[in-house]
């Protein structure tokens, strides 16, 4: 078992824990619509439609996003400087304890 | 106002609904195919028609668009007539159990039988999360440019970071009198030529571009006025403008199919996966937009439901015809 724990703030402000393992090459966009949360998803995790936007709230160093995701966020109405794609997040061991939030879903 | 006439009115011009022309041509049933999008394929056009698909069986590897094209030469003979650029707003029906599909541009579609292969509703373009924004719609604020001499001589305030922003800002320097572009970013991602361009137009003085600013309000007493540019994050700044353009691109909605008293579940269309046919007779959901208990979202999934989609439609418009199946490789694809 890899598994690490994501929090999810949730709109009351609590944070929901979710498992989530690192070595079945996950997204965080797949683990956070297997738990339930309402992502779209429309495009399956290509960066080409922004359902699965996220906000990154705690401050864990991602990989910086790839050019078809800053291109993405760019052409999005309502992103912060921690906007994401989490589907283009990949769950690594580094990313244990991160704390986020839904963003704009559209 | 158009009126037009047809076996199947297919809504939704995606993979699915395209093939379904097919399977109802097979059995010489003649289709309209509506969409909202102004060209066909759905999200295969509009989100990625440069990406490969891997599981299309027969296709080791097919690009999305080309699956398209292929569907379009495959679905000819049964010359298919559409309305695109049109979203589907309500349908009802007549006394003799045939429909009425109505568009929001007015078209009017009689016909036998309901397609609904809308895959995740309608693409419309993302608004911006603006107070009373929604007021001035119609009144200065477009979300699309359809008739860009609209603009001609008026001022404009364009916002957005993609393509579409930065190609109609480089058009309308030329077009309108005052153009401002308001982008979040310091940077665009799009074409770099278009870029580029759009730098030169700054620097030139033919536009003004406003980086790290968003549009965060907006006011007039008829229509609209001024906009609120949050400007460079700090101050915010009141510019008067005679249109507010929002260019952040297109997302899909399930949109008017909420309200036609179909049973839905997660917003999908509950279906019965004997013939895929919808809880209001002689309707029919394929492809995305429906839900059964072991629902795959795949393409080929959807193909397999319009096959027996057009089996049931066919006993639904013919009851007393007899019907046995026949292979294309028999008599090869007939013509309607």
């Amino acid at each position: 078992m890899n598994d690490i724990k994501i929090y999810v703030q949730e709109p009351s402000g609590d944070n929901t824990p979710v498992d989530a393992p690192t070595d079945m090459g996950l997204s965080l966009m797949e683990v956070l619509k297997a738990s339930g949360y309402p992502i779209a998803a429309t495009c399956g995790g290509m960066a080409l439609c922004a359902t699965c936007h996220i906000e990154v709230l705690s401050d864990h160093e991602l990989p910086a996003p790839s050019d078809d995701e800053g291109y993405m966020l760019d052409s999005l109405p309502a992103v912060t400087d921690n906007s994401r794609l989490s589907c283009q997040v990949r769950l690594t061991p580094e990313l244990d304890e991160l704390v986020i939030k839904l963003g704009a879903g559209d | 106002m158009n009126i037009l006439s047809t076996d199947i009115c297919i809504i939704g011009a995606g993979p699915v609904g395209l093939f379904a022309v097919f399977e109802a041509g097979l059995l010489k049933m003649r289709c309209h195919v509506v969409d909202a999008l102004a060209q066909t394929g759905g999200q295969l056009s509009e989100i990625y028609p440069k990406k490969p698909i891997y599981d299309i069986p027969g296709y080791p590897e097919v690009l999305a668009g080309d699956l398209v094209k292929n569907l379009e030469k495959q679905i000819e003979p049964f010359k298919p007539t559409f309305t695109l650029g049109e979203r589907v707003e309500r349908f009802t029906r007549l006394d003799d159990g045939s429909f009425i599909v109505y568009t929001v541009a007015g078209t009017e579609i009689s016909c036998k039988i309901i397609v609904i292969a809308a895959g995740l509703g309608s693409f419309e373009p993302r608004k911006p999360a603006i107070e009373h924004l929604a007021l001035y719609e119609g009144k200065g604020v477009n979300y699309m440019i359809l008739d860009p001499e609209k603009f001609r001589d008026q001022r404009v305030v364009i916002a957005g970071g993609g393509d579409s922003a930065l190609d109609w800002t480089i058009f309308l320097a030329n077009v309108a009198k005052e153009v401002t572009l308001v982008h979040r970013g310091t940077t665009f991602r799009g074409v770099p030529e278009s870029a580029e361009k759009v730098q030169h137009l700054a620097e030139a003085g033919k536009i003004k571009l406003l980086l790290k600013s968003n549009v965060v309000g907006v006011s007039g007493e008829d229509k609209l006025e001024a906009v609120t540019i949050s400007f460079n994050n700090e101050e915010d700044i009141i510019q008067e403008t005679d249109y507010f353009i929002p260019l952040f691109g297109l997302t899909p909605k399930l949109g008017p199919l909420e309200d036609w008293d179909l049973e839905l579940q997660d917003g999908a269309i509950v279906v019965n996966t004997f013939d895929y046919s919808t809880s209001i007779e002689g309707v029919y959901a394929i492809g995305d937009i429906n839900t059964y208990p072991g629902k795959l979202k795949l393409i080929l999934c959807g193909f397999h439901e319009a096959a027996l989609m057009a089996q049931s439609a066919y006993k639904y418009i013919y009851p007393d015809k007899k019907y046995t199946l026949k292979y294309t490789t028999v008599n090869g694809v007939p013509t309607l």
